[in-house]
């Protein structure tokens, strides 16, 4: 089947070098980080963790939008995300793919990797975190390519995939918990110390990913003879509405907790992106950004009428999508080291290396997103 | 009398000779203070090494002349680098405030006597230590013999887990090769390469070898007190029952083996 990327057209192409490109600069400051160490970024002794973390937690919830259309389709029947289940299962690939990879670049010591598989710790939810991404990536690979390979034969998927299919989806719920309990479970880091992180890591993976497959499958619908089929877009659209709600609903609930108690250090975090610690408040335009388009989107997707035009649904998807992204890939890490163990503040900024190096983690993927999705749509056109 | 020679011989070979002859100081350690130790460790079934810090007699000792024998001792021996950044630097024993190392303690109004003051400030060695818990490859583990929190420099995958999980910023990354930044390398103990993270390892080659951490055996103002908390006629014991102590962050459950004398 894979032969199907090797054919297409000279856009394909186009994008699939530019692609590349982005991924081989993303080489070239990798190789620089290897050799001079990770301080080319600008993570520091007070924020340990930056971009490649706070991409990898996002990425995990995007991963989410092959649940949100296998979990219908599949328990409740609902036929619409038949044809589009495969472009969720495919983004899932890509994405965890990515999530794999910026754990690799964040490592200070990627060659001992395999030291997590030598010598298993599941008191580690580190090592946890490991299995769940791998299984959910197997998982994604193999129920896709089999399903596409039985569709592409004209007969019905083999048996032994549908156990697996149901497996995914817990499964897909695990990798967001997990990912979660990486930060919730951290003695003296209170703006991650919160029984609802992992809620809300769910309501806006299900909101952000969902998203982007709304916008993908538009796209796909634009370039191929292939249509998801306007219900699945609303069905879509829907899912992304009530997470989008629930995920601000969420927030709000954090910030109750904080401020009504007036306990300092839950408070500082919260105090750090929206009005500035101490003087310091780098994330300040962007967390008010993030709300706003928040609040913009949600008031967007409310409208049955509104977001079942194609235009207003697009611009909440990008709306969504940003605003998730902004809180998520970027305050929701950073934050959580600030103020630092001495109550003092430390802010994080990232290094052009760094972007760099995000950039290509980032082309990698999309690149074996188009790949998958080339496969895909050919196997669906032939169809048709 | 085997004291005063010690302390003359430190005195005369500098503290940054100590790196470089640091078997002969041991040697000389070793002949004066094997006996103590057996003993507080053979009394207890239980042993956990912990420390009494007692600032009073720092900034007493320090209002004669300053002093950074403990920090400059640890750091010697165990090369780590000196690096200015305050963003890269790594520390294993150091100063900070009161406020800073006690942030939920404090309030506006101080006592003068511990205001601007510097507190010493190192790993905790946690009873319940949270970086332990967290580490994806038990790089870094608690000895059950002792109760050090140990690092394995070989097998850490610098994923520094252990630094979010540690509440006390006991924990530092070699963001670059920290070996241009030591300036007298100690042969007997290992350097680190850039990607791992390292911390005190409450001179546990030192312990080894029946001596006391550097930092105590330096410390001219007798400030630091070690010994085992699990037996009850230890030094550490004796100090925690005669003084109120407090521990840093005691509210985490993190179960700190340091503590300070207020």
């Amino acid at each position: 089947m894979l032969e199907k990327a090797l054919e297409g057209s000279k856009s394909y192409w186009r994008l699939l070098v530019t692609l590349l490109v982005l991924a081989g600069i993303g080489f070239g400051c990798y190789l620089l980080q290897l050799n001079q160490g990770l301080r080319i970024t600008g993570m520091s002794r007070d924020v340990s963790w930056g971009f490649y973390i706070a991409q990898f937690t996002f990425l995990v919830g995007v991963a989410a939008s092959a649940v949100m259309v296998v979990l219908p389709y599949y328990l409740h029947h609902v036929k619409v995300f038949g044809k589009i289940t495969i472009l969720g299962e495919f983004l899932a690939v890509a994405s965890v793919t990515m999530c794999l990879l910026f754990i690799v670049v964040d490592l200070g010591k990627p060659m001992r990797l395999l030291n997590v598989l030598l010598y298993p710790t599941p008191n580690s939810v580190l090592f946890w975190d490991m299995v769940v991404l791998n299984g959910y990536l197997f998982l994604n690979i193999v129920i896709g390519w089999t399903v596409l390979g039985a569709e592409r034969k004209g007969v019905a998927a083999p048996a032994w995939v549908k156990p697996l299919i149901y497996l995914s989806i817990p499964w897909a719920v695990s990798i967001h918990t997990v990912t979660a309990f990486l930060y919730a479970g951290l003695p003296g880091r209170h703006f991650w110390l919160t029984a609802i992180l992992a809620p809300r890591f769910l309501a806006s993976a299900f909101a952000a990913g969902p998203s982007l497959l709304i916008l993908l499958a538009y796209f796909v619908r634009k370039r191929s003879k292939f249509d998801p089929g306007d219900e699945a877009f609303e069905k879509l659209s829907q899912v992304v509405a009530y997470a989008m709600c629930v995920n601000v609903f969420f927030v709000l609930l954090e910030l109750f907790t904080s401020f009504y108690s007036g306990i300092p250090s839950h408070m500082e975090g919260f105090i750090y992106q929206f009005s500035g610690l101490e003087g310091h408040g780098k994330l300040m335009p962007f967390m008010w950004l993030s709300a706003i388009l928040s609040v913009i989107a949600v008031l967007m997707l409310l409208s049955k009428k509104k977001r079942s035009q194609e235009k207003t649904l697009k611009i909440a998807c990008v709306l969504v999508f940003i605003a998730l992204w902004l809180e998520k890939g970027l305050g929701l890490v950073i934050t959580g080291f600030i103020p630092n163990p001495f109550n003092t503040v430390t802010e994080y900024w990232p290094t052009f290396p760094e972007l760099g190096i995000t950039i290509g983690v980032y082309a990698t993927g999309f690149l074996v997103l188009t790949v998958l999705y080339k496969v895909a749509i050919a196997v669906k056109e032939e169809n048709l | 009398m085997m004291d005063g020679s010690r302390r003359s011989f430190l005195k005369i070979g500098g503290l940054s000779v100590l790196g470089l002859s640091g078997v002969r100081v041991w040697n000389v350690f070793a002949a004066t203070q094997e006996a103590g130790h057996e003993a507080a460790a053979e009394a207890a079934g239980a042993l956990q090494w912990a420390m009494v810090v007692d600032m009073k007699k720092c900034w007493d000792y320090q209002e004669k002349q300053p002093c950074t024998d403990c920090m400059t001792a640890c750091h010697g021996i165990h090369n780590v680098p000196e690096i200015a950044d305050p963003k890269r630097e790594i520390k294993w024993l150091w100063t900070d405030l009161y406020q800073h190392a006690f942030p939920t303690e404090g309030h506006e109004y101080p006592p003068a006597e511990a205001r601007g003051k510097p507190f010493l400030l190192l790993c905790n060695h946690c009873s319940n230590p949270p970086c332990v818990r967290v580490c994806p490859t038990q790089a870094t583990f608690k000895r059950p013999e002792d109760g050090v929190v140990m690092m394995d420099f070989h097998r850490c995958i610098g994923c520094r887990y252990c630094m979010a999980g540690c509440p006390y910023g006991s924990r530092s990354f070699n963001w670059q090769d920290p070996r241009p930044f030591i300036k007298e390398l100690n042969m007997q103990f290992p350097t680190r390469t850039k990607g791992v993270v390292e911390k005190c390892n409450f001179c546990a080659e030192r312990l080894a070898k029946n001596l006391y951490p550097a930092c105590v055996e330096v410390c001219k103002a007798k400030a630091l007190t070690f010994g085992n908390l699990g037996d009850p006629t230890s030094p550490v014991r004796e100090l925690l029952k005669q003084h109120y102590t407090i521990r840093r962050k005691n509210e985490l459950g993190t179960g700190p083996n340091v503590y300070y004398i207020v």
